[in-house]
């Protein structure tokens, strides 16, 4: 299955992935064989069966809503690649 | 006495033949010696390993074992939270990642007494089949130095495979503890989805990952298990149900034991006739103690590996859009906005495996396509989850190949990623179906390498694959150890 140069940017963007051009050039040809591989699927009759998306069934599990608090805020917001006292710094949000 | 079993080095320790600090140092020094060649740790905690080693020592003395592993060293793969200690998930955006938590693994292998050598080697969050993909370089096969040790769980086989730790804890998404245990030559378990708590085990695909042990023995494979195992709040998908003495069934017999053996995996076309020849002398050693052999279909095998290809990829690119560069982890270097700070990050930090899956997740779970991909992917896998139900009511086991080949070599598939999702074409169905598995060393191939047999059992029937497991252990004796 084809996958065209403006799909591979359209899907970049949405993953927030800044490709280099090589990178958007093999994965264009990359895409479309793993694509044409995982469509074999499509010759499989699907129509009347339920979907799994957790193999061993289990029911929801409640707990209780409580508040446990973690304490060592250091060793969160040590791990930071910029901050400003207890809050995480990012580069601005609102483009010019 | 790198060579000795888990089981004979805990042993040892609790008799007080050897103190911790002995067995430690020795093991520190053969990881000294042999990993500059082989990379099976990215961090190795020498001081640290000594220091827990001296406190089971002095614990002892007092009379006080721990658990079932008191003193004993064994390591953990690098996707496993360790508090205060890198872990990385062999990814730069991970590099200096200090988790302030300690996953639910961690926390269990520190209650059984073990001590922690290091963090051990893997493919990029999870995603290989060869542990080339790690940002710190490959791991190599202590059979064949010039050989993949398997993946993702490579580093964690090397290890084991090479006496730098008594055992160690795996991840497995499709296949990743199985395969590497196979091309290493030594025993690796996959249980049942929700055996072992996923808390602080840093996610690739949450509805396929679960943790799993490493070990030299079918023994040491069931009490390393039996260390993990077992419910945990924190894991909504972890299941409540009682851990079973996993070492007492590797003493049962597989006498009547009904082991199927399903036509599509002996069939496969890229099987290799080494790999057959060693998984039938399995399959007769079975028979010879008493197990009938019963071939089986699981029709839908061959659409497994696709299925699988677009549910793993897709959850895999909704768990890594965490990586963005804010609260932890790489940020790249930018003049520009928060989107460009974030994609600059996320281009640099993955490496190329884990930005092809997360372009693959993203565009089947993109407008229009999510029907034709997930939807009808989670089809799939209630068709291939009905085959493994339809025979396991007629069989207690399933046995087949653990991988198609023995360990190939450093480069050979990874250039081509479609080559390199087939090692893995025996395993995933077992992921995608949430039931337990086990590969154990069953011959070696002529050209020296290990191969592995796998064995699939129904959800929670753990205990069948650690008893027929243990019975081709018996009949077929090989090294414990690479002969390096």
């Amino acid at each position: 299955m084809a996958i065209t140069r403006e799909e591979v940017l359209h899907v970049a963007r949405l993953a927030r992935l800044a490709l280099s051009e090589g990178e958007v050039d093999r994965l264009k040809d990359q895409l479309g064989n793993i694509l044409d591989y995982i469509r074999q699927i499509d010759s499989l009759d699907t129509r009347d069966i339920v979907p799994t998306s957790h193999a061993v069934e289990m029911g929801t599990p409640f707990r209780d809503d409580a508040v446990h608090p973690f304490g060592d805020k250091e060793a969160i917001l040590g791990n930071a690649p910029d901050r400003q006292d207890d809050f995480f710094r990012v580069p601005r949000i609102i483009e010019d | 006495m790198h060579e000795w079993t888990l089981l004979e080095a805990a042993q040892k320790v609790r008799a007080n033949e050897i103190s911790s600090r002995e067995l430690t140092r020795a093991v520190l020094e053969r990881i000294e010696r042999l990993n500059p060649a082989i990379n099976a740790y990215i961090t190795v905690l020498a001081e640290k390993a000594m220091r827990d080693a001296q406190s089971c020592d002095e614990a002892l003395a007092k009379g006080l074992v721990r658990g079932p592993l008191h003193g004993v060293p064994v390591g953990l793969k690098d996707i496993f939270c360790t508090r205060g200690i890198r872990t990385t998930c062999g990814s730069r955006i991970l590099q200096n990642f200090l988790p302030p938590y300690d996953a639910a693994v961690t926390e269990k292998i520190a209650a059984s007494g073990a001590v922690l050598l290091g963090k051990q080697n893997m493919d990029e969050f999870a995603m290989g089949s060869s542990t080339e993909t790690s940002c710190f370089g490959p791991t190599r096969n202590p059979w064949a130095i010039d050989r993949i040790p398997g993946g993702s769980s490579g580093g964690t086989a090397a290890a084991v495979a090479a006496g730098m730790c008594f055992a160690g804890v795996g991840t497995d998404t499709g296949g990743s503890i199985r395969q590497p245990a196979s091309v290493c030559g030594v025993v690796g378990v996959k249980p049942t989805y929700g055996r072992v708590s996923r808390y602080g085990m840093i996610a690739f695909a949450s509805s396929l990952d679960q943790g799993g042990a490493v070990a030299r023995t079918v023994p040491d494979a069931a009490v390393m298990l039996s260390v993990i195992a077992g419910h945990d709040r924190r894991d909504s998908t972890s299941v409540d149900i009682p851990v079973p003495d996993y070492l007492a069934a590797t003493e049962k017999s597989v006498k009547g034991m009904k082991v199927g053996l399903p036509r599509e995996y002996f069939g496969a076309g890229g099987l290799d006739p080494a790999v057959r020849a060693a998984v039938e002398k399995a399959l007769a050693s079975l028979a010879e103690q008493g197990a009938e052999a019963v071939e089986i279909s699981l029709p839908h095998t061959e659409f497994a590996l696709s299925a699988y290809y677009i549910l793993a990829p897709a959850e895999a690119s909704s768990n890594l859009a965490r990586y963005d560069g804010v609260r932890y982890g790489y940020r790249a270097e930018t003049d520009g906005g928060l989107i460009e700070m974030m994609s600059k990050t996320r281009a640099q930090g993955f490496g190329a495996e884990v930005k092809r899956r997360i372009m693959i997740g993203t565009y089947a779970l993109s407008a229009g396509y999510y029907e034709a991909y997930y939807g009808k992917a989670q089809k799939v896998r209630t068709l291939i989850r009905r085959d493994f139900e339809s025979a396991f009511s007629k069989v207690d086991a399933i046995l087949t190949p653990t991988a198609p080949t023995p360990a190939f070599r450093l480069g050979e598939k990874l250039a081509d990623p479609l080559t390199m999702y087939l090692s893995d074409i025996f395993t995933i169905p077992c992921n995608l179906a949430g039931i337990p598995g086990i590969s154990v060393p069953c011959g070696i191939s002529p050209d020296g390498l290990p191969i592995g047999a796998q064995i699939l059992g129904n959800h929670f029937r753990e205990e069948t694959l650690f008893t027929a497991a243990a019975a081709i252990e018996r009949a077929i004796p090989l090294p414990r150890v690479a002969p390096l």
